[in-house]
């Protein structure tokens, strides 16, 4: 009997998307699959890393110690975001060094939300209301994304994820319950976090190029302008009972399609600051290279030190 | 730039009493002791864990994917291995 043609890795490729199961690092897949996977994992580790530091503006400022330990290890909690995401990059044959060169060199992206400023206290809810709760949406899809190591680190941040949010809208109410310049502040934030969040779901899918081959791979399962929607739907009802307004007057619930009516999003603003000309691109760029920069000693110490250690443990077997 | 890479290790964990350490994640690192430091606040921050294993990636040996087939074959066949293969009376507790 002939063996069905084992070597056919397409097909094999193929079939194991098609059965919804997961691709694994030493499986063949075509190099296009390979590449766009290098390039989506590496830019939402990015962004981890980048996202970090808006919030990071604030930690030494938090208003009260509660408030403070809570952002510090949320902020810890992005990191290690950005840790899970470049390890699962890195099972595609990519490395840690490539990929970092790359952000501090500005050949890659991050999520461009992160280059706008956190000017209040009320920012930091603002960020983790809006902007950790539009995360969430798309990474509770992508735990059903086509490639192990990504769905695997998925699952674990939006396991983490659900605290940030939290802690972003309790400092909104908060403020929202406060004084009336603590809800102006409160209002202020929602007023200039909304529609960048918006724009996080990346462009209309029928002007986005990797869309549809990345939902042919099953790398994404949900398009653009369904998770956007499916943020909206969400967030109305979580402005409302705070007695926060959402800063689009053509909002509103569309009884036909079950779902709410939105305003269009300023896509040349999108353009502007995805071109590197939004308000903190090269700030942000700045500080990472410079963290980078002020931490190179200590790796090369820990380094040196593992080095002494073998040489010591080499020469007593000796 | 840094020329000299830290390595990469493999962590394990095994989550409480009872459990098989399980495969959790990577990270990089210059030896064991940073290794197990830097899992411990990569992977359980929020008491996942009660024992932490890293082992060097480079020093882990894996079956190759392309011989999947012929690798594990010899099990194919041997269906006399699982209980469901045998007939015994239905209403007995066997
Ligand atoms: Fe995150
Ligand atoms: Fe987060």
């Amino acid at each position: 009997m002939a063996t069905p043609a084992p070597h056919d890795e397409q097909a094999r490729f193929d079939a194991v998307i098609a059965a919804d199961e997961k691709i694994e690092p030493r499986d063949w897949m075509p190099e296009k699959y390979r590449r766009n996977l290098v390039r989506q994992i590496s830019q939402h580790a990015h962004s981890e890393v980048v996202g970090q530091l808006p919030e990071g503006n604030w930690i030494t400022r938090a208003p009260s110690l509660r408030r403070k330990a809570i952002l510090l290890a949320k902020v810890q909690d992005e990191a290690g975001h950005g840790l899970y995401l470049y390890s699962a990059a890195e099972t595609l044959g990519t490395s840690r060094e490539e990929m970092l060169d790359d952000l501090l060199e500005g050949r890659a992206k991050y999520a461009s939300i992160f280059n706008y400023p956190t000017l209040s206290w009320a920012d930091v809810g603002a960020i983790g209301w809006l902007v950790d709760g539009a995360a969430i949406v798309n990474q509770i899809s992508l735990c059903r994304t086509s490639y192990g190591p990504y769905a695997r680190a998925m699952v674990r941040i939006c396991k983490e994820e659900s605290f940030h949010q939290r802690q972003g809208y309790e400092i909104m109410q908060t403020l929202a319950q406060g004084s009336p310049e603590q809800q102006a502040m409160a209002q202020d934030a929602l007023d200039r976090w909304w529609w960048p969040t918006l724009m996080m779901f990346g462009p209309h899918d029928a002007d986005s190029a990797h869309t549809q081959q990345s939902m042919q791979w099953k790398i994404k399962r949900q398009s653009n302008d369904e998770l956007r929607q499916k943020f909206v739907d969400q967030t109305v009802e979580q402005a409302a009972r705070i007695g926060l307004t959402i800063p689009d007057p053509e909002l509103r619930w569309n009884e036909a399609r079950g779902h709410y009516d939105f305003g269009e999003i300023d896509w040349d603003e999108f353009q502007r600051v995805l071109g590197g000309n939004g308000p903190c691109n090269r700030s942000r760029m700045r500080d990472r290279r410079r963290a980078h920069e002020d931490g190179a000693w200590v790796r090369e110490a820990m380094l040196a030190h593992a080095e002494k250690h073998n040489r010591r443990a080499a020469g007593a077997a000796a | 730039m840094s020329q000299r890479h830290l390595p990469l290790w493999e962590v394990f964990v095994r989550s409480r009493r009872g459990l098989d350490h399980k495969h959790i994640g990577s990270l990089h690192a210059a030896d064991a002791e940073q290794a197990l430091l830097a899992a411990r606040d990569t992977y359980t921050r929020r008491q996942e864990g009660v024992s932490i294993w890293v082992v060097k990636s480079s020093d882990i040996h894996a079956s190759q994917f392309e011989d999947e087939g012929a690798f594990f074959d010899p099990a194919e066949d041997k269906v006399y291995r699982h209980p469901t293969f045998y007939d015994v009376p239905e209403d007995l507790k066997l």
